[in-house]
């Protein structure tokens, strides 16, 4: 054997050097992440799937008012708003409920963390290169979608439509949290998935149910519902998007009506914090989880 | 080099390791013997410090619970069997685990070299056999040249080829100054490559040994593993260890350390009390070290 470099963790590393190294350790798990999800066949699936749709709604938003060709931006922004609560969280749970379980089903978990590399590394690092894998899909089909768009007719609701994608990248980031939570205290992936599959029913379809039953049975009022409404990322970001069309909220009811003029202007940074609030809890979460279990 | 102080596990209500410590000096080799589940496996993960347990290890002197990265900077680790994403080529995974080590990227192709996989850099690790799966977990291993090597039973999937080639790579190590920790169900194994053996039953310590203390014959020995119905093994070991036999239970057959010229013996003690052997495995050919043939 030939004599080599001393191991660099030998030294005794100052502050500003570690943190380097543990960034650098997250961008290598990131950059590995990244390029097996774009080989996959999930990938490649939904990225299909979901191009195809935002396309035919576009085309659809305006067939249905009687004409044919191309919806406008914010016509397809509108358009897209359901179909994306449907796709992108089911996107978003089943990536991350398979990331580290599915790791650790292999056996390749164990074989990651006997490296130098620290739990957060390996789940940052994971979770970033899924996010950027997740939202290039997005982007795709947004892209598409909007490209056509632009062809056929012009530029008008741009804004909007940009603001949709913000929104929509939010809710994708959120949902992989969600996902990670779910993955690391699974063992096996058909468990995680599940998990991951019962959310998503419960995100889209039960919560309304819920809340309807709820607001009856428990006498809420509204300013009650619009809270418990806005626990769901699922109903922040279709308030968030509706609200950031410059159309009013009204269309949701006395829950809109009361929302619009309790919060007036601070209503969109609430609603998009509550995003992000969807985003950091449950990958903090997962990662006081993952770093504090007793086994791999 | 490694340190072990009174290293308890549980999983639930099951103690998988309990209290067991060791310390074992630069350039040391040290075997972990014991049946299935005796707990080696436990042992070297929380050495590793890859799952959390009470007491407390340090390799080098840096705590493995607290530093574990810095720890695990001085450690190459090789699994039973390695465990990457199959459809990754040889060349991109050393690439990965250099960039994790922090070593120039050379380097992998000198730890490549090193185990004798130059030129298959292009092949995915589903392409490749057991023996050349277990010598790239030994490249990956060594990109960084620690000075501590565990392996967890590196040779138990591989056929008598692959084993001799990560035996003999693993001499090559010893000798060059490295220190190893290694589980194996192989008595060859052992006794060609430890210094040390600690024998563990149900997660405690049972001996703290050498090779030659586990089968102890003045004359080269050869190590045959018998295999039983299980319901006659702990029977048929009583009447062999009477017989004077080195014997070990090790959840797989009976392993019994026989002078050369006699191997058949403990077929013959065995067919004596009635104990029908079904079948034989011969181990490699190999000699205590230090005794005179």
């Amino acid at each position: 054997m030939s004599t080599m470099a001393a191991p660099a963790g030998n030294n005794a590393a100052s502050s500003p050097l570690r943190a380097a190294t543990t960034v650098g350790g997250i961008a290598m798990f990131a950059r590995r992440e990244f390029r097996d999800a774009i080989a996959s066949r999930w990938f490649l699936l939904y990225t299909l799937a979901f191009t195809v749709l935002a396309v035919g709604v576009s085309f659809l938003s305006l067939s249905g008012v009687g004409s044919s060709g191309f919806a406008g931006f914010g016509r397809t922004a509108a358009g897209l708003l359901n179909l994306i609560m449907l796709i992108v969280p089911l996107m978003a749970l089943t990536a991350g409920a398979g990331s580290i379980a599915g790791e650790r089903e292999r056996g390749t978990l164990l074989y990651l963390l006997a490296q130098p590399v620290s739990r957060t590394q390996v789940l940052l690092g994971k979770y970033a290169g899924l996010a950027l894998a997740l939202v290039c899909s997005l982007c795709i089909g947004f892209g598409v979608s909007a490209g056509l768009l632009a062809w056929r007719a012009g530029g008008v609701g741009v804004g909007a439509y940009i603001l949709l994608i913000g929104f929509t990248a939010m809710l994708a980031l959120g949902m992989l949290s969600v996902g990670f939570v779910i993955s690391v205290v699974s063992r096996r992936t058909s468990v995680s998935t599940g998990v991951a599959l019962f959310v998503w029913l419960a995100l889209v379809f039960v919560s309304d149910l819920g809340l309807m039953a709820s607001s009856i049975i428990f006498k809420l009022r509204v300013q009650e519902i619009f809270g418990v409404a806005i626990l769901n990322p699922l109903q922040s970001f279709k308030m968030g998007v509706i609200v950031n069309m410059n159309a009013s909220l009204d269309v949701l009811g006395p829950v809109g009506d009361y929302a619009s003029h309790t919060f007036g202007a601070v209503l969109p940074w609430l609603l998009a914090s509550t995003m992000v609030a969807w985003i950091v809890i449950p990958l903090a979460a997962a990662m006081v989880l993952f770093v504090r279990r007793q086994s791999v | 080099m490694i340190k072990a102080e009174h290293i308890t596990k549980r999983f639930g209500p099951v103690e998988a390791v309990s209290d067991i410590s060791f310390e074992l000096g630069n350039g040391c080799s040290l075997a972990l013997w014991g049946s299935n589940g005796a707990g080696k496996t436990t042992l070297i993960r929380c050495l590793l410090g890859v799952i959390r347990f009470r007491g407390r290890a340090s390799i080098g002197g840096i705590d493995v619970q607290r530093r574990g990265r810095q720890a695990r900077a001085l450690t190459g680790y090789v699994p039973q069997e390695l465990a990457f994403h199959d459809d990754t080529r040889l060349g991109s995974a050393m690439g990965f685990f250099a960039g994790l080590r922090r070593v120039p990227g050379r380097r992998a192709a000198e730890s490549l070299a090193a185990v004798g996989l130059s030129g298959h850099e292009r092949k995915r690790v589903r392409d490749l056999s057991g023996g050349m799966k277990q010598r790239l977990a030994l490249a990956i291993a060594l990109l960084s040249d620690p000075p501590l090597i565990v392996l967890d039973e590196p040779t138990s999937n591989l056929d008598a080829a692959g084993r001799g080639e990560v035996i003999e790579t693993l001499r090559h190590l010893k000798a060059s100054g490295k220190t190893l920790v290694f589980a194996s169900h192989r008595p060859d194994e052992v006794i060609s490559l430890a210094d040390r053996v600690l024998v563990l039953e149900h997660g405690r310590v049972e001996r703290d040994t050498t090779p030659r203390g586990l089968w102890p014959t003045e004359k080269p020995v050869q190590v045959i593993r018998l295999f039983l119905s299980m319901a006659k093994e702990s029977e048929a070991a009583g009447v062999l260890r009477e017989a004077g036999h080195a014997v070990h239970l090790n959840g797989n057959g009976l392993c019994v350390a026989v002078p050369r010229d006699r191997k058949a013996e403990p077929i013959n003690t065995l067919a004596k009390h009635r104990i029908e052997v079904l079948n034989i495995e011969v181990l490699d050919d190999m000699e205590i070290p230090g005794v005179e043939s």
